[in-house]
């Protein structure tokens, strides 16, 4: 009783005696626009975030062959890391029935913009963060086209590489599992 | 007393008993004097950090490098909580050392006010401590695919683990920066070198995600994100992000590879699950299971671990007869919501080849489903979210084996 009589007085006082807590402490530092523009890379389907750049899959030959094939092979399909190359199967997306289909870049990924703001977070492993803009354009490039999705004379940029269209692009749906009774 | 210890402290026993003096024995790579009589003479002095009885071995099983993960030893555990060292990891690029004085936590985007969070100004808002189990959503792939006979609970289920998490709600921390209206979503990105980054509907954080700076009791282990990590109860372990360094506030997701190529459902039907965050009601039994021998028959206690991403277990039902029929188990309390539940059912075995199963229901009504069930809706190749009932055969010798014959 006691304790719902103070909460129903601080409530009242907020924000005019301090009796209460505040609806905001005002903890923390405004954040400056460098400090934000040093760790704001993330890349969105919208293309937001691609930065300026480009590259065309000729390009990639070689830095894919210094900097990825070690892990990823040599056309991409031989890993030991994830394979990147493979369309196929190229009908239906049987992947949830067939435990033995690989999942690549041109069969599963969605998104053309995830290459660039997975290569730029976080490949190579071994030096992650340290290909610039337009090594990182060259690579996706290099990639999409090696996965038969675009011609290998094609220009990556902020501009063109969001209208990419992947050829799983509308295979994925929102999770649809709510609990109770019913299996999904 | 937990059986799967008995034969063990037996042969220490016996050991002692017939040499009649002091022995060394070996425990691993440390030798341990034990006297005739500990009653007889004095023991160790007080020391500044405490060590598990050098009889006590439970360790992680290791795999996969920088990019790998370790495995609970589920089996050697009791109660509900995990020892820090024994937490479960999976790592996208091995553990980074973070140091605590120039930690930050960035949080910008649609929001009113950018802010820069430090360790000190974290702790220093109103702080919650909540039992909250995680779990890979890759956990328990052995129990779905190419089952084997020879796994332990570790092998099959050890990507799980419950602790004691204490931090301050994410919700605070919106409040503080100001969301804007149109939010959705947020971006939670980790401070290790893979940048870890997924997409969280922002209806989390009013709910009850955290950014968390305490397990059981003392500064995360560098393994779950020193110094701070984001925690979202119930929700596949990868969503998680640990070594949080930056949230960005949005109204679409941001389709990271970690949502996209990765943590994604293949379905039967040709398409595939996305943002299938919450982890489904499951349970496993920890004991009798490989690679225990029961030494004879009579009455056992089955144990295990149930929980579910949906809230608090409100059964678990064990078969003692390979499915036939389900009797519902003690739970032991506390039962806590998004938590592991220990469980226990008493059985007389009268030494015929039996199998053993449990299965969970949840407080929404969700009964965990046979693997029959869950692979005609998932398909045999989908990936993550096994959480099919587990079976364990017990033979007539005593030997216990993992799963029913397919």
């Amino acid at each position: 009783m006691r304790r719902t009589l103070s909460i129903a007085v601080a409530t009242v006082l907020i924000g005019t005696l301090g009796s209460g807590p505040p609806a905001r402490f005002g903890l923390g530092r405004p954040a400056t626009a460098d400090e934000i523009a040093a760790w704001d890379i993330a890349v969105r389907p919208d293309g937001k975030g691609l930065p300026p750049g480009s590259g065309r899959a000729r390009d990639g030959v070689a830095i894919y062959a210094s900097r990825c094939a070690g892990c990823h092979g040599v056309t991409g399909r031989e890993g030991p890391a994830d394979r990147l190359v493979g369309r196929e199967p190229r009908e239906g997306f049987p992947f949830g029935r067939d435990p033995a289909l690989v999942r690549t870049i041109g069969n599963y990924w969605p998104y053309a913009t995830t290459l660039y703001d997975y290569i730029n977070r976080a490949m190579p492993a071994n030096a992650p963060g340290s290909l610039a803009p337009d090594e990182v354009y060259s690579l996706v490039a290099y990639l999409l086209w090696r996965n038969e999705i675009i011609a290998d004379t094609a220009l990556i940029d902020a501009r063109t590489l969001p209208r990419v269209v992947m050829p799983a692009r509308n295979r994925f749906v929102i999770d649809d599992r709510r609990g109770g009774p019913e299996l999904r | 007393m937990d059986p799967v210890r008995i034969s063990r402290r037996h042969l220490f026993t016996a050991t002692a008993g017939a040499v009649g003096a002091a022995v060394l024995h070996r425990t691993g790579l440390a030798q341990v004097e034990v006297p005739p009589d500990p009653t007889k003479v004095p023991g160790h002095v007080p020391s500044e950090l405490g060590q598990r009885s050098p009889f006590e071995r439970p360790h992680r099983v290791v795999g996969g490098g920088y990019q790998g993960a370790s495995l609970t030893p589920l089996q050697d555990l009791c109660g509900i909580v995990t020892p820090a060292d024994l937490h479960y990891e999976r790592h996208h690029a091995g553990v980074p050392t973070i140091d605590p004085q120039r930690y930050k936590l960035l949080i910008h985007g649609m929001v009113d006010r950018p802010t820069v969070f430090d360790l000190e100004s974290l702790r220093r808002l109103p702080a919650v401590s909540r039992l909250h189990f995680l779990e890979c959503s890759g956990n328990g792939g052995p129990a779905y695919r190419n089952l084997r006979p020879d796994v332990s609970p570790q092998l099959v289920d050890g990507l799980t683990s419950t602790s004691e998490w204490t931090g301050v709600p994410l919700a605070m921390l919106f409040r503080e920066v100001g969301v804007r209206p149109g939010a959705r979503w947020f971006l939670a990105e980790g401070g290790d070198a893979a940048v870890m980054a997924r997409s969280i509907p922002i209806a989390k954080a009013w709910d009850d995600a955290m950014i968390a700076y305490g397990q059981n009791g003392e500064p995360l282990r560098p393994e779950q994100g020193y110094p701070a990590r984001l925690l979202v109860p119930g929700w596949e372990g990868s969503a998680n992000v640990k070594w949080i360094r930056r949230i960005e506030v949005a109204d679409e997701p941001f389709m990271t590879r970690e949502e996209t190529s990765k943590y994604t459902d293949p379905l039967p039907n040709g398409t595939a699950r996305q943002f299938s965050f919450t982890m489904d009601a499951k349970s496993l039994i920890t004991f009798p299971a490989f690679p225990v021998t029961l030494p004879e028959r009579g009455w056992w206690e089955i144990s295990g671990l149930a929980w579910s991403g949906r809230g608090r277990v409100t059964r678990v039902d064990v078969s003692t007869d390979a499915g036939q029929s389900w009797v519902p188990a003690e739970l032991q309390g506390p039962v806590l919501s998004k938590c592991h539940t220990r469980f226990r059912f008493l059985w007389r075995w009268d030494g015929a080849e039996t199998v053993l199963m449990s299965r969970a229901t949840d407080e929404t009504g969700y009964m965990q489903p046979t693997l029959a069930e869950l692979r005609k809706v998932r398909g045999l190749g989908t990936a993550y979210h096994f959480n099919n009932i587990r079976a364990w055969r017990v033979r007539r010798d005593g030997s216990v084996q993992f799963g029913l014959e397919e």
